[in-house]
């Protein structure tokens, strides 16, 4: 994802349009904030949550164009062009998304900081593999650091909404 | 009784749904209009004079409102009253690399960091003390010009009957040497707070703090402002793990800035600076002495511990009481013996993590054990389990034990995990090891003397059936704003979630002190049940008019109060608020708690008392590669003695995040540092700070035991703690099952297995671990008579003075 304008003047702020959680709105920042820093700063979007902001600890991880990619090494600019989700766009108008759901039930989220970063992961990951085997679950959320689950909880959350979209894609299959 | 609704089931967490849509406000999530940013300065030296600040070039740039230096907020503050030792800003000398020296408040926060950056400091460094042995060999330059001497902040002595006298009566006596490095908690949510000058003149501050009631009070006392003109609202933290329990430096600059600009301030600490201020757990040097019988029974116990307690004293005198407090309440030990220190040194601060004090010298006791059941050709378990310290008794050091678990642990752990089948018999390479531990359900005394209570519950109900309940915890991500409203929710016969919590603000809510020391859910639990039942007394009153049927009848339950001998009698909950409102008008209630008194009466019996002790026993089964000194962890077996839960989604949740933290610091987590001097932090950061990710982390299979104990709400006691504490030692003896060889350090990381490897390969002692603790005077003990030779729990000195007409006021002693 390069950086594709060339009227970008050094802490002048810009404006592009930034397509985030399917609605795309014109903002305003500087040329050197990050995908983070314009989510949770010009957007209001603070579901997004930083635990290093150096790319560590996976904790600011947000979808773009479906995949899970840390906010924090992004730039905003970097964004344009591309869809973006991040956790506040996981609730549909049906209510909370089967992981959500997952998560709340298993109480895979303790103090809730590191949270939306799983739930992202681990949506890109359901949307490759239906399926995925525990081996496959820890490599794809090995990138997220939690200090308070051990992860077991979160197992156990992502292997329920897995099973529970399987059913619920079958049932509308049928 | 009628079987319990909600206590003991899964029910769901109050801030499940608003954890998982990113709506949980945060400290740093807080924006409030016309704020400003907030930016530290803090120290490149590790020990050094401030000689001058000037501000001038700072205060010039662009976007800057404020700055502020040490001698705009020179009164010192401190979690202990002990040890008021800091500043807010550090007014002429800086004592660890992080210390912070000047703030400044700016538009932006790159125009506030800018502005750090350009004031100008001169130092005058001063020689650096590094470590334990350095301080205790460089009596100058003092960190500090108080504490014992030199150095040393704190020095120890008890003794619990003669110990000498046990060693004699032993058949066998070892010594051993241990070690346990510094690790930090780590918590995800980096350390942030935001602080307005309200326009009636007040403060209000947010902050991620697992202790509001501590922030409040060292607010008021450094700003100089009337407590009640001071409001502290602890955010959910981001995970605490106790590295938010002290007041800091940032919350105290905010505060001050607001004040002074009258905007809003805030600040976020970056992870490099969450690493300065850390509180973790203390670098710690044991030597054990124990004599045993020959079927392990112990005859008497000797522990001597030196803490390196890093620039400050934050918790560090509590810390330094509890790696001898807490040996006893797990085995007999008929006389016990402690001597502890704890020095300054140019480090960061060391404090309260995660068991507090007591994983270090629990590392080390269960490791002996595993020394001595192989020196008598016991197996260690069955050797645990005919030496556990009995129900309802007290210790040498006069611990009052309540309900006790621990036997039923071993026994079903031995079954869980194959122990007989497993314990030296496994292939080369792999082994299991055992470990057992025990916690406090909170401090029996307040940190600050005080005859108040520890925690205070209200209850508002009103006409439409709602029920709001107010207490000061702090949620943490441990579940306490669950646990409140499970306990009122089991006693009023409602949902949980139809219970509104509001916690952790001190102008709304009655004090709790904090979340740490794992008391919340025996304290705030127990506060909240009276409460709980003060409100159900009139409700059942008012329903019992309403419906012609004696109180004694009535049952509370899935939202109605009816006629448990004829339930279609009945009203619905609301309406049983409505009647209850109209005859004794506006509904409230309160609830309090305060822990029973210790029969420990000695100077230092501040530390260990507790209403309950919770017990743990747990099994590592580990794969120790040994051409790279690599352990793995496949599985872990943990039961452990809650008392009873509360939730058991949130319980299994603790043990199994007790587990993990534990095996991080098993294996891999360590605050180092490095320099010619030791003292420049190693790993500032999480990539390098090396913690489990999902590669790393184990299988878990818990076992609760309920053992109810009396003092605890429903028979509650904690799970937040204890859970961690026998990991450590149950992998380091694993280990020598797995290789024949003795890692008496932790961490068990690859180099210090490998060197252990090689040294048996050469036929050395097959061992890696610190020789003897460095040469120190230790101070005449206190000496108290073990209740088992007749003594009542007091200082036998202090008893002579008494004995000859003098009058000594009881001493608080330890916290």
């Amino acid at each position: 994802m390069g950086v594709s304008s060339s009227r970008v003047e050094k802490g002048k702020a810009v404006l592009r349009p930034l397509t985030v959680n399917g609605e795309t709105r014109e903002v305003a920042f500087l040329p050197h904030e990050t995908l983070l820093e314009v989510l949770r700063e010009r957007m209001g979007l603070t579901g997004t949550k930083h635990g290093c902001e150096l790319g560590e600890c996976g904790t600011c991880t947000v979808l773009v164009d479906g995949r899970p990619v840390l906010s924090c090494l992004l730039l905003g600019l970097n964004a344009v062009g591309h869809a973006v989700e991040t956790v506040e766009g996981m609730a549909g108008r049906d209510g909370l998304h089967p992981l959500q759901k997952a998560f709340v039930e298993t109480g895979a989220a303790q103090c809730g900081y590191c949270t939306p970063g799983f739930l992202l992961t681990a949506k890109a990951l359901l949307a490759e593999d239906p399926r995925p085997s525990r081996q496959r679950l820890k490599d794809a959320l090995a990138g997220n650091l939690c200090r308070c689950t051990g992860y077991l909880k979160i197992y156990e959350a992502v292997e329920m909404a897995a099973e529970r979209m399987r059913k619920g894609a079958g049932a509308r299959a049928s | 009784m009628p079987p319990r609704k909600v206590v003991g089931t899964a029910y769901l967490k109050v801030d499940g749904p608003s954890k998982v849509t990113g709506q949980t406000i945060f400290a740093d999530d807080l924006v409030l209009p016309r704020m400003l940013w907030c930016k530290l300065l803090r120290s490149p030296h590790a020990h050094a004079r401030i000689l001058s600040v000037d501000t001038a070039a700072a205060a010039a740039m662009p976007g800057v409102k404020a700055v502020l230096t040490g001698k705009d907020l020179p009164i010192p503050f401190g979690i202990l009253p002990v040890s008021e030792d800091e500043h807010a800003l550090c007014p002429d000398r800086v004592r660890f690399i992080g210390d912070p020296v000047a703030a400044v408040a700016a538009e932006t926060e790159e125009q506030a960091l800018d502005a750090a950056n350009a004031v100008r400091v001169e130092y005058e460094r001063l020689r650096e003390i590094s470590s334990v042995e350095d301080a205790l060999a460089h009596p100058e330059p003092r960190i500090h010009d108080y504490g014992e001497d030199g150095n040393v902040h704190k020095r120890i002595s008890l003794e619990f009957g003669d110990v000498e006298k046990g060693f004699a009566e032993a058949d066998r006596v070892l010594e051993g040497n241990y070690f346990f490095e510094g690790s930090t908690h780590l918590p995800m949510e980096q350390h942030a707070a935001v602080a307005q000058r309200t326009p009636d003149g007040k403060l209000c501050v947010w902050s991620s703090t697992q202790t509001p009631h501590y922030v409040h009070r060292a607010l008021a006392k450094v700003l100089g402002m009337p407590a009640a003109h001071v409001r502290v609202i602890a955010c959910p933290n981001g995970g605490g793990f106790g590295g938010k329990s002290d007041p800091f430096s940032h919350e105290l600059v905010v505060a001050k800035l607001a004040l002074s600009t009258g905007r809003p301030v805030k600040i976020c600490l970056t992870r490099e600076e969450v690493f300065y201020c850390h509180r973790g757990r203390h670098p710690t040097l044991m030597w054990v002495k124990a004599g045993v019988k020959r079927d392990g029974a112990m005859t008497a116990l000797h522990f001597r511990t030196m803490l390196d307690g890093g620039g400050y004293g934050s918790y560090g005198v509590a810390s330094t009481y509890y790696t001898g407090a807490l040996q006893t309440v797990t085995y007999r030990v008929p006389r016990y013996k402690f001597e502890g220190l704890r020095v300054f040194t140019n480090k960061p601060p060391c404090g309260p993590k995660r068991g507090h004090g007591t994983p270090q010298p629990r590392f080390a006791l269960e490791v002996h054990l595993d020394r001595i059941a192989e020196a008598l050709g016991l197996d260690p378990l069955e050797m645990r389990l005919k030496n556990l310290q009995p129900p309802d008794s007290l210790t040498a050091n006069f611990m009052k034990i309540g309900s006790m678990g621990l036997g039923e642990c071993l026994t079903r752990i031995r079954g869980a995990s194959g122990w007989r089948e497993k314990f030296r018999k496994m292939p080369r390479g792999r082994g299991v090891g055992l470990a057992c531990s025990s916690y406090i359900s909170g401090a029996g005394l307040p940190i600050y003397w005080n005859a108040l209570p520890h925690s205070g519950v209200q209850l508002k109900i009103d006409r439409s059936g709602g029920v709001t309940a107010f207490c000061g915890a702090a949620e943490i991500g441990q579940g306490s704003d669950t646990v409140l409203a499970g306990c009122v929710a089991e006693v009023l016969g409602i949902d949980p979630l139809d219970v509104r919590v509001v916690t952790g603000d001190t102008d709304l809510t009655p004090v709790d002190l904090g979340s740490y020391s794992s008391r919340v859910t025996l304290m705030m639990g127990n506060a909240a049940l009276q409460a709980a039942e003060r409100a159900r007394e009139m409700l059942a009153d008012a329903a019992a008019g309403r419906l012609g049927v004696p109180e004694d009848r009535l049952r509370f339950e899935g939202r109605r109060v009816f006629d448990h001998e004829d339930p279609s009698k009945g009203l619905p909950f609301a309406e049983a608020c409505v009647a209850a409102e109209a005859k004794f008008g506006t509904l409230g209630t309160t609830g309090s708690y305060t822990p029973p008194r210790s029969p420990a009466r000695f100077k230092g019996a501040g530390v260990g008392p507790s209403p309950a002790y919770s017990y743990s026993a747990c099994v590592a089964e580990v794969e120790v590669d040994a051409e790279t000194g690599i352990v793995r962890v496949p599985k872990i077996w943990i039961a452990h003695d809650v008392g009873q839960v509360i939730n058991l989604t949130t319980t299994i949740g603790q043990v199994e995040g007790g587990v993990y933290m534990g095996l991080g610091e098993a294996l891999m987590e360590e605050m180092a540092y490095r320099g010619n001097r030791g003292v420049v932090h190693k790993f500032p950061s999480m990539l390098e700070y090396k913690s489990p990710t999902t590669h790393e982390m184990c299988d878990v299979e818990t076992i609760l035991v309920e053992d109810p104990d009396p003092n605890g709400p429903f028979g509650a006691k904690e799970v937040g703690q204890g859970p961690l504490l026998p990991v450590m030692p149950a992998v380091a003896n694993a280990v020598y099952d797995a290789v024949g060889v003795r890692v008496d350090e932790v961490p068990l990381s690859p180099p210090k297995v490998l060197k252990a490897l090689q040294r048996k390969a050469a036929g050395a002692e097959p061992r890696y671990g610190p020789g003897p603790l460095p040469e120190t005077s230790w101070p005449e003990p206190v000496r108290v008579t073990p209740p088992w030779e007749g003594g009542d729990g007091r200082d036998l000195r202090e008893k002579a003075e008494v004995g000859h007409g003098g009058v000594r006021g009881r001493i608080p002693g330890g916290k």
